[in-house]
């Protein structure tokens, strides 16, 4: 049996990391709270613009940070409602049919990203289930410290991690395939046998041509 | 007294000059070579939008189509895809034609519930301005793309099983198609394998029906797939396509086109080259330098930017066997050529187009099936070439693809092939598992790339031509590795080719050359006690 690993944000979903950050951020507990939490984004902004340019892990951390100080239980609970407010209406329109097809050929999957967890869990659970591999927060005495959890799920780091994967459940890698839509993601491509890029950005569109890997489009309907 | 388009070399007849791809090339074949040129153009019906009512007014084995509508019937046109005819042709389209009568008599009856679907079945999807072309404006505008829409073989929410065969075959068709009170399709056939029970059984099906005739069984009991009464795969789609018609209420119209593939300026390049006038001479020797100079990408720009002025031949409509009768014997009339005996050596030059690739690079494997495949199965009796006898093809074979029609064809040559030849073990080992990649069925699906599918057709296709032929010879490869992919040898022309076709001895042997395009049959029969 092989495995499909999916990238999530900008490949099954329209949505980036930030967007369900908002979210957390603008339902804190009182409007001061969110108030606080907003401004302290805004603060980081420039440094998060910089860090996405120039290394993925780095930018990672800087978002996350942002949870310091959330309980587990409001981020739980949230989660539900960034779910079904944020991501769920953000499905491409032939999202499903590429997972269902994956399943339709006995592939396990497993959806990988640098979302949290608890967002990817729900995700993996409307599209009919599937393994998640996710950045998940470190918590102290029930609230989140705003750092994330080794290992930070993004960039090469993705690679080593479906590597992994794929030993641990005996996957042959060049049996599997991967699914992204950005170039940072290639070396998490690169590890798999059937590579594809979805809605590829600019970068990985010309590598995806010019290494004859399938190239296709889930904004459109099947 | 020969055929006209028989042709026997003199000592002193002009070099023949040949496709290569999409290249013009000169080449001297030895005195006493056989030449098979296409038949005379037969002349277009004078009207056909009248022909085309007259058919549905007069229909075979069947009540007149406008006596079996009703109002508030669901009905659905399916009509072929843009595989044919080849190249695609000058608007308007044989289909336009068709449907714009066809949507004027539905009209007319109060049927109101109408969608018309391209039977692509696993092949790419069309686009929109490909539909466009096909259909004409108005009815393009009128109703794609909510009641005008490709079929989509993978949506499996839209496939309904129709029944099966005595031997457990089933048969899933598109649902509109399946579960409407008329299915009405129009065909276009361009060579005799076209239409018949393979247009719904086929070009609405999904994988897992095309699967029990597209294999390897049923093109190796072909002989060939260009004659229905000696097809295996005919006879396999027949199966499937009656459930079809048992279950279905099938209305059928088929249509003929003549062979004229080239704009009469173009005349020249299915003539005699020892009969050429000056100005056709200079003309085509001004082709032959001038494709032999420009780049791929131009050469092929122009090629496509002249669409075919074919002309319609005839039309029949009603009950399917009959319309099919009538429309394989006029393609015969056009293509077949009678030819006493075969060859020791059959020489082609494969042109830049098949069914698979308007619009695109004809990729290797499309080479491959155009060689072994369609240009073997060119003839009815027995194959134009001895069995174990040599093909000479002429092309540059290159190792390009388009990377959107064709992606799964890059890791079918690359990847699989290199693994097996052996299109059975192909068929057993890997076919399924391919045509379930959710990567390339996702690129077939909203993409417009062929099924993964489709490639391993492509090698069956050319499985008689395998089985048949002791050695093929490719002239003017580009490269060494595809050939020898195919198992095919290299020569850098055809002199060379037919020196190893000797064995490198003297002897003479009896070469035929098939001068396609456009299409030509060779209708052989074989000297008394003599079997192919």
């Amino acid at each position: 049996m092989a495995a499909c690993y999916f990238d999530v944000d900008g490949t099954l979903v329209r949505t980036n990391l930030i967007q369900p950050t908002l979210y957390y951020l603008r339902n804190q507990g009182t409007p001061v709270q969110t108030a606080l939490q907003l401004g302290k984004a805004l603060f980081r902004a420039p440094r998060m613009a910089t860090a996405e340019l120039l290394d993925r892990r780095m930018f990672n951390e800087l978002l996350y940070s942002a949870y310091a100080g959330m309980s587990e239980d409001r981020l739980v609970v949230l989660a539900d409602e960034v779910f079904d407010n944020v991501l769920r209406p953000s499905f491409f329109p032939a999202a499903r049919s590429l997972v269902e097809k994956s399943k339709a050929a006995g592939h396990e999957l497993v959806f990988v990203s640098g979302a949290l967890d608890l967002i990817v869990e729900r995700l993996a659970a409307y599209l009919g289930g599937g393994d998640v591999i996710a950045n998940r927060l470190e918590m102290k005495d029930g609230i989140a410290t705003g750092k994330l959890l080794n290992p930070v799920v993004a960039g090469p780091e993705k690679a080593r991690i479906v590597r992994d994967h794929a030993r641990a459940r005996g996957h042959d890698l060049d049996e599997c395939f991967a699914f992204s839509d950005s170039y940072s993601d290639v070396p998490m491509l690169s590890v798999v046998g059937h590579p594809a890029a979805v809605n590829p950005d600019r970068r990985l569109a010309l590598l995806a041509k010019a290494y004859s890997w399938p190239r296709f489009d889930l904004t459109v309907s099947a | 007294m020969n055929h006209p388009s028989l042709v026997t070399l003199e000592r002193d007849s002009a070099p023949r000059t040949l496709f290569s791809g999409d290249q013009l090339v000169e080449v001297d074949l030895p005195p006493g070579t056989r030449c098979i040129y296409p038949k005379a153009t037969l002349e277009p019906l004078r009207d056909p939008d009248a022909a085309i009512r007259y058919a549905l007014n007069h229909p075979l084995g069947s009540d007149p189509l406008h006596a079996r509508l009703r109002p508030g019937m669901k009905v659905t046109i399916a009509v072929d895809d843009i595989s044919l005819p080849l190249p695609p042709m000058r608007r308007p389209d044989v289909r336009e034609r068709l449907v714009t009568i066809l949507l004027e008599m539905l009209a007319d009856h109060g049927v109101e519930d109408i969608e018309i679907i391209v039977a692509t079945g696993v092949h790419r999807r069309m686009k929109p301005n490909e539909i466009r072309h096909m259909l004409g404006d108005r009815i393009f505008d009128a109703y794609w793309p909510d009641r005008l829409y490709n079929h989509d073989a993978e949506d499996t929410d839209n496939i309904v099983k129709v029944g099966e065969t005595e031997h457990g075959h089933v048969l899933e068709l598109n649902r509109r198609a399946a579960e409407s009170d008329l299915l009405i399709y129009a065909n276009l056939n361009f060579v005799p394998m076209n239409g018949g029970y393979k247009s719904v059984a086929v070009g609405l099906c999904n994988y897992q029906s095309l699967r029990s005739h597209h294999n390897p069984h049923s093109i190796r009991n072909s002989d060939s797939y260009m004659d229905p009464a000696k097809s295996g795969l005919a006879t396999d789609i027949e199966k499937l396509g009656r459930v079809a018609h048992k279950n279905l209420d099938i209305f059928t119209i088929e249509t003929t086109v003549n062979n004229r593939m080239f704009d009469p300026s173009l005349d020249f390049l299915m003539k005699n080259e020892d009969e050429l006038s000056g100005r056709e001479r200079a003309l085509l020797k001004a082709l032959v330098l001038s494709t032999g100079k420009l780049p791929q990408p131009a050469r092929q720009a122009i090629f496509d930017r002249f669409p075919a002025p074919y002309g319609m031949t005839g039309v029949w409509a009603g009950n399917v066997e009959e319309v099919h009768r009538r429309t394989v014997e006029r393609s015969f009339e056009q293509y077949c050529v009678p030819i006493e005996g075969q060859a020791d050596v059959l020489v082609f030059g494969v042109p830049y187009i098949s069914p698979y690739n308007v619009h695109a690079y004809l990729n290797p494997l499309l080479v491959q099936v155009l060689a072994q495949g369609y240009l073997f199965n060119m003839y009815r009796g027995a194959p134009l070439v001895k069995k174990g006898g040599t093909l000479i093809l002429l092309h540059p074979c290159s190792d390009k693809f388009d990377h959107e029609q064709h992606a799964p064809y890059v890791d079918f040559v690359h990847r699989i092939l290199p693994e097996t030849r052996d299109a059975v073990a192909l068929c057993e080992r890997y076919e399924e598992k391919y045509a379930r990649d959710p990567a390339l069925v996702q690129m077939y699906r909203t993409g417009h790339a062929y099924h993964p599918s489709h490639p391993f057709f492509m090698w069956y296709w050319g499985e008689n031509g395998r089985q048949h032929l002791g050695r093929v010879i490719c002239v003017g490869a580009d490269n060494e590795y595809i050939p020898k992919l195919f198992g095919w040898e290299t020569a850098p022309n055809v002199e060379e080719a037919l020196y190893r076709a000797r064995g490198g001895e003297t002897r003479s042997l009896d070469v035929t050359l098939l001068h396609v395009p456009p299409i030509v049959m060779g209708d052989v029969s074989l000297p008394r006690g003599v079997t192919a």
